[in-house]
């Protein structure tokens, strides 16, 4: 039997549990809400005091500026260009080595599957220098290509790793029926392997598609041409280098543009993000 | 990461391989090992991994040890351990050391803390499971160059932050020049970072707990222990491996800083925010003095190795655990 004390305990630990977890809340999406806001008042209203979170005056001034006069199109488009391009072939190639790993047995397996994981160990920027010697001289700096190169480079070995697990779960019998049928290792790869690791190439494609999507140090220092800015490098030029002179109705403009393609996957694929993060080696 | 190097995985593969071989020796039908075939599925991907990553990888290593000209024809200057000892004498490079590990500790700490009391919070049962979820979430998810020009916004000296400090809650005068001075503006990268990245560990360690025995937990109520107790000798020690997980990545992630340095200080004042990441680049890009960018880079490669090892090692003796 339950006794009424018992009861009131649950209720006011359910009450508390629920108010800190919505103060947390608040606090995480405070900033975005400020963000969004700030987008829409026009400079004299930035940074007065008291601080307006609700435009007095809302304007879409700073989304026609950055639309119009700032190009931002331009931007996004780039950005959609080079995170589809490495994409892709990233996924294209990861998902042929993992293959290899998960189904054959080879000489030299064992090496060649310690020396990606030593990739996964290096973090990215510290071979900025290098990479950068390296772009020199075959040409990539200052385009697009060099972007995509790199970007495929740095999410290899994370995707082999993620699609080389999904491989292995996939039954070796059915492997085998088809062999036995006569496909060849390519048509068990794609008409077999692929598809039932479905799963598997959502979770790389996301991460890949939205770490493409957010990279900032290579492009920021590979990238001088106007012309082939990626969102987030001509977001960081719309804010500039001082501190008063700075747009920020149009810096948040043109943020807002930037997330919002981000915030739709996200909450359309949800459940890969989960799978992707508790598979143990992705941070996000 | 961790996963892929425990023990009990490379042995099965051992084992594997073995059995695979005295296969094909009775079986020789079996053409698991496929001749060429492999080697073709992995040459592409292969190739461009090792012109891309071993290859500068190496490099690195290679021109920290020169004085590295990139402009014209001018010949790079063998320097042995020159850009080494200079570090160690670079008052900056200390400078961006310290940094670096305020940087790490007072990030660290706080994640693992909020998170997993989030998660904790989220565990138990609640309606709304899947929208916190998303919301607590949404900052890891938005790019680091927008965060980090919103706090840079937010911590402006007429920002919300100083508003919200000096007029509200009145516990300063409102007047803080937050990224003008090294302490303060630690304060607001660190900020940046504990917000940006709650969100991941809450998720990892919301993972963690599907796996805490429920009855362990019931048995352990029964038994009169109390909420802490109950954490402490069950929840704990079953989320062991995930905490040791999230320490580890998160300790890598704080010697990674680097946008949001980059984006709200600039290093700042005089390079008093500087951490080791924006001094490399700074060495490197503005100073074009790419050796001993390298060298700095080399330091701090080998120091996140070796704090890796030592920290998993550390997390499995406690327990006796693998990682996850």
């Amino acid at each position: 039997m339950r006794s009424r004390a018992t009861r009131t305990a649950r209720r006011l630990g359910f009450t508390l549990q629920h108010a800190l977890l919505v103060v947390g809340a608040l606090i995480m999406i405070a900033p975005f809400a400020y963000m969004l806001s700030t987008s829409f008042q026009s400079q004299t209203f930035v940074l007065t005091t008291p601080p307006q979170l609700i435009p007095s005056d809302p304007t879409a001034s700073n989304y026609s500026s950055v639309i119009g006069t700032q190009d931002i199109f331009r931007y996004f488009a780039n950005s959609v260009f080079v995170a589809v391009v490495s994409t892709s072939l990233s996924l294209l190639v990861s998902s042929m080595m993992a293959y290899a790993f998960a189904r054959f047995r080879f000489a030299g397996r064992e090496t060649i599957f310690r020396v990606l994981l030593l990739g996964l160990m290096i973090p990215a920027i510290m071979l900025i220098i290098p990479q950068f010697v390296l772009a020199k001289n075959l040409g990539l700096l200052d385009s697009l290509a060099g972007l995509v190169v790199f970007y495929v480079a740095g999410s290899l070995a994370l995707n082999t790793f993620l699609l080389r697990g999904f491989f292995e779960s996939i039954p070796r019998e059915l492997d085998d029926a088809m062999q036995m049928d006569g496909a060849n290792a390519w048509t068990r790869y794609w008409r077999l392997a692929l598809p039932l690791a479905k799963p598997g190439l959502a979770t790389a494609t996301i991460f890949t598609f939205l770490n493409c999507w957010d990279e900032f140090a290579w492009a920021l220092t590979i990238i001088n041409d106007p012309e082939i800015r990626t969102l987030p490098v001509a977001i960081r030029i719309f804010a500039g280098s001082g501190n008063n002179a700075v747009q920020w109705g149009v810096v948040f403009a043109a943020s807002v543009i930037a997330v919002i393609p981000v915030i739709i996957v996200f909450l359309i694929f949800q459940r890969y993000f989960v799978q992707g993060l508790t598979s143990g080696a992705i941070k996000g | 990461m961790t996963t892929l190097v425990d023990g009990s995985t490379a042995t099965r593969r051992a084992e594997a391989l073995a059995s695979a071989r005295r296969g094909r020796v009775l079986n020789p039908k079996k053409s698991r090992s496929g001749g060429l075939t492999p080697y073709l599925f992995i040459a592409p991907g292969f190739l461009i991994f090792v012109v891309t990553i071993i290859y500068p990888t190496v490099q690195a290593f290679q021109m920290s040890f020169f004085d590295w000209k990139i402009v014209g024809s001018q010949a790079s200057e063998f320097l042995g351990l020159d850009n080494y000892v200079r570090a160690f004498e670079d008052p900056q490079f200390w400078v961006s050391s310290v940094n670096t590990l305020v940087y790490i500790v007072a990030t660290v700490v706080p994640q693992i803390i909020i998170g997993l009391a989030v998660a904790l919070l989220l565990h138990m049962k609640s309606p709304a499971q899947t929208l916190f979820r998303i919301l607590y979430y949404l900052p890891v998810v938005t790019s680091w160059v927008v965060v980090s020009l919103l706090f840079r916004f937010l911590f402006a000296d007429a920002g919300v932050i100083n508003f919200t400090l000096g007029d509200i809650l009145g516990v300063t005068d409102g007047d803080t020049a937050w990224l003008a001075d090294r302490w303060t503006g630690m304060i607001a990268i660190s900020a940046l970072g504990i917000w940006k990245g709650i969100g991941w560990s809450m998720m990892i360690f919301l993972a963690a707990l599907q796996g805490v025995p429920r009855g362990l937990v019931e048995a352990a109520t029964v038994d009169g222990a109390n909420a802490w107790q109950r954490f402490r000798v069950v929840t704990l020690p079953a989320i062991w491996a995930a905490l040791a997980f999230v320490t580890v990545m998160l300790v890598i992630g704080g010697f990674n800083v680097f946008i949001s340095v980059y984006l709200m200080t600039g290093g700042g004042p005089a390079g008093r925010t500087q951490v080791l990441l924006t001094y490399m680049y700074q060495q490197a890009f503005e100073y074009l003095d790419l050796g001993y960018g390298s060298a700095i880079a080399v330091l701090l490669t080998i120091v996140v190795f070796a704090f890796s090892v030592l920290q998993l090692r550390a997390f499995r003796g406690r327990y006796g655990e693998d990682s996850p």
